[in-house]
């Protein structure tokens, strides 16, 4: 009998809050934005995340063969990185397009890196991106929200973003939707990708993840009040040609960005510190693409920047070390 | 008693594991029956093994010393119970193999060795009273089993104002200090006077966790009259460790690689402070403490009174045997505890509780790669980053792990318990603490 005894040295208990847990409850965090945006767009939203998820998953397992690494999709990253990438994507992409950015995303993404825990960038991201880059047509070509059962057809339709860009660029002024309209925004009534819709929903799923500390409030909170605070500056200064922040907060990637692609644990800093500094950077850049830049949107591009700059961060801030009391961080 | 209007103190960091206190924590102490062999080691402290000064074949009664202090920094060693020496030699320890032991046949009567006389401390001067604990063999029953006249003997440029005593015990489990504040107040108390005379200082302050309102409760109202204060802290994993608990009752930190002399404050444990008044007031010299035999594996868990020697498994039959097939034998609670090779050893001055797990209990996890998430970051007590000293023990990039403040670690356990990845951050930072502290020997 004793000779089946475990020798190891302490701690002999674990908390059980494993990877996969972890993936899979901010898999849970993205449901309510996942359901929506099907209600919203109807069965291309859900085609779009079938393709996403599943592509993921298979080329996951495969580059996991081909590198005879053990299967890691238990570990529900690549699933998890699926699902955000048709968050990401137009609800009309046809599937070609998601399937070519599922295989951005994990070889590109991730795989080549190392896999899990070693890809610098966001995989999902860097999939946006590319495809953005790359198939600028169909990576912008939003429709109406057709709410099932409401007999419409997907009509085109601009983002507001890029309504906003195009007035200001053509007219010097703000349009009309930009001081209107905002209840709709908040539901997610309104053109945009999958998961960029509906205020109310992504804010439902992150403050699950708060709650149920898989993130911490740093990155969301910098992030948020920096584009708020820097938004509201810029509106002050000349409300005709800058949108209220509300705006800001409510249309785009914003909150999407915000609690579920900068909080990514492997491409975002590892202290409290470089969290905040992390928030504030993605905030910053954000705001100056959408007003300045040449892309509507700016929370994805702002993301990457700061994914690269993730180590410098991690480099200059240290935690403050217990009996440390005089050396410098 | 209302908790929260007591302004709970805290560190920053830690966790909150499981507590498991459930077990034991409602089962009056009672005295364990004396065993048919009574093995005791040598070494049972930190500093230098004690040297026998008795032959096989003589009798012993109980508190007879039978082996000596080696230096300042060690301690001396009394026979638990009466008897018959009946063998000198390798037993197996605690620490995971043979060590020299003094091997007792118990004669039944359990008689005191009738050479010991206590005395009353008011006749005492600090220095006769520190002898007293000396001569007594008294070590930190926290676990650490530091010999405590030492840190009674801070340097004169060190000026003490603070005592805390530790009745924190936030390892998971373990309910000894929470049952001894319960049953042996009396006796901490009066080892609390003693030691402030000792260190001839007037402030005294006991920690101990909200869980424990019942002990706080107690203690308080037996405290107030003697001018010690009781201080209840925020349930968290581990608030009872000695840099964390001085940060939380006084806020003060102290300096790494220091000891909590440097900022004025002497920590001692509740169990220590009750023999304490034993080895002064009796003359009883630290011969038995208690320890909680709990866990799932265990039939009926019990606070035990044990004699220092008796063999783990006569623990476990006192408490109706073991509850289905062990898979792990933890000596101390399942965050600091060390598994242990069988029942065969005997339970020593630090050993706070035999704590037993069966396979269904231990989920086993396979390792996988960082995810980054800062889970250990935000746990550690110490503010150290865990996963990057871990990260460069893996690669033997030990100067790396040191200027990561590897050394500063106290091996609380609190970055393995919470990551996701299921990495042995904790082990790893031990590994590259050994290779650097081993580089600095030969240096």
């Amino acid at each position: 009998m004793e000779n089946r005894l475990y020798l190891s040295s302490s701690p002999h208990i674990h908390s059980g809050e494993t990877t996969d847990k972890v993936m899979r409850k901010v898999i849970y965090a993205l449901l309510p934005a996942t359901a929506l945006s099907i209600y919203f767009f109807g069965l291309p939203a859900l085609s779009v995340l079938l393709i996403c998820t599943l592509g993921c998953m298979g080329f996951e397992a495969l580059s996991c063969k081909l590198m005879s690494k053990p299967l890691a999709l238990a570990d529900g990253s690549a699933a998890l990185t699926g699902v955000l990438l048709a968050l990401n994507m137009p609800p009309t992409s046809s599937w070609w397009l998601a399937l070519f950015g599922a295989a951005i995303a994990i070889f590109i993404g991730k795989q080549v890196y190392g896999g899990l825990g070693y890809n610098p960038f966001n995989p999902a991201l860097v999939a946006r991106v590319v495809l953005l880059i790359s198939f600028p047509v169909q990576m912008t070509s939003w429709t109406a929200p057709a709410p099932l059962g409401s007999g419409l057809d997907a009509i085109t339709a601009a983002t507001p973003l890029g309504e906003m860009k195009t007035a200001v660029m053509l007219t010097g002024k703000l349009p009309e939707l930009a001081h209107s309209g905002f209840l709709n925004y908040f539901t997610g009534n309104m053109a945009g990708s999958l998961g960029e819709v509906s205020a109310i929903a992504l804010l439902l799923g992150g403050l699950y993840l708060l709650f149920k500390k898989v993130i911490s409030w740093h990155i969301p909170v910098a992030f948020i009040g920096t584009v708020l605070v820097i938004g509201a500056i810029f509106w002050a200064v000349s409300p005709e040609i800058y949108p209220n922040p509300l705006f800001h907060l409510l249309t785009g990637g914003l909150l999407l960005g915000a609690f579920f692609m900068a909080t990514d644990m492997v491409t975002s800093p590892v202290t409290d510190k470089g969290m905040l500094i992390f928030g504030f950077g993605c905030g910053l850049l954000t705001v100056l693409i959408r007003l300045f830049g040449g892309y509507p949107e700016g929370v994805s591009f702002a993301i990457l920047l700061m994914n690269a700059a993730t180590p410098l961060i991690d480099r200059f801030c240290h935690p403050k070390i217990y009996g440390q009391t005089e050396a410098k961080a | 008693m209302n908790l929260k209007a007591m302004n709970l103190k805290t560190f920053k960091g830690g966790l909150h594991p499981p507590d498991g206190k459930e077990f034991s924590a409602t089962k009056a102490i009672e005295v364990c029956p004396l065993p048919e062999e009574i093995i005791i080691p040598l070494a049972q402290h930190i500093g230098a093994p004690a040297e026998v000064c008795v032959e096989v074949g003589a009798k012993v009664k109980k508190g007879t010393l039978i082996a000596t202090a080696r230096g300042f920094v060690s301690a001396p060693i009394h026979a638990s119970t009466s008897g018959e020496v009946i063998a000198i030699e390798p037993r197996l320890h605690p620490m995971g193999k043979a060590l020299p032991a003094i091997v007792i046949k118990p004669d039944g009567e359990d008689a005191w060795d009738e050479n010991l006389k206590g005395a009353n401390p008011d006749d005492l001067s600090g220095d006769e009273l520190k002898a007293c604990i000396q001569a007594a063999g008294i070590v930190g029953m926290g676990g650490a089993t530091f010999p405590t006249h030492v840190k009674l003997s801070p340097p004169a440029d060190k000026q003490i104002d603070t005592l805390i005593l530790n009745g924190v015990e936030c390892e998971p489990y373990l309910t000894a200090d929470h049952r001894m504040m319960l049953e042996a107040t009396e006796q901490i108390l009066d080892g609390i006077a003693i030691l402030r005379k000792v260190l001839g200082i007037e402030r005294a302050v006991i920690g101990i966790e909200a869980n424990k309102p019942d002990a706080i409760e107690k203690m308080t109202k037996e405290a107030a009259a003697r001018n010690i204060e009781v201080q209840a802290l925020e349930v968290k994993y581990p608030q009872g460790a000695e840099k964390q608990l001085i940060d939380a009752i006084t806020g003060r930190q102290v300096p790494s690689g220091t000891l909590p002399m440097e900022v004025g404050v002497v920590v001692q444990n509740v169990g220590t402070a009750a023999a304490i008044s034993d080895a002064v007031r009796l003359g009883r010299p630290l011969v038995e403490r208690v320890v909680t035999i709990t866990g799932p594996g265990i039939k009926e868990p019990k606070n035990l009174l044990v004699r220092i020697g008796t063999p783990l498994q006569f623990l476990v039959d006192q408490c109706e045997g073991l509850n289905g097939e062990p898979a792990k034998i933890i000596m101390g609670g399942p965050m600091m505890g060390q598994t242990q090779l069988s029942l065969e050893t005997p339970a020593i001055r630090g050993t706070s509780g035999l704590l037993i797990f069966r396979k269904e209990d231990l989920p086993r996890y396979e390792a996988g790669p960082c995810i980054r998430c800062g889970r250990c970051i935000g746990a550690c007590p110490i503010h150290l980053q865990p996963t990057a000293i871990a990260t460069y023990a893996r690669l033997d990039l030990f100067d790396e792990a040191e200027e990561y403040h590897a050394l500063d670690c106290i091996e609380c356990g609190c970055c393995t318990y919470t990551c996701p990845a299921t990495l042995p951050l904790v082990q790893s930072i031990r590994y590259a603490k050994a290779a650097i502290l081993a580089k600095k020997r030969t240096i």
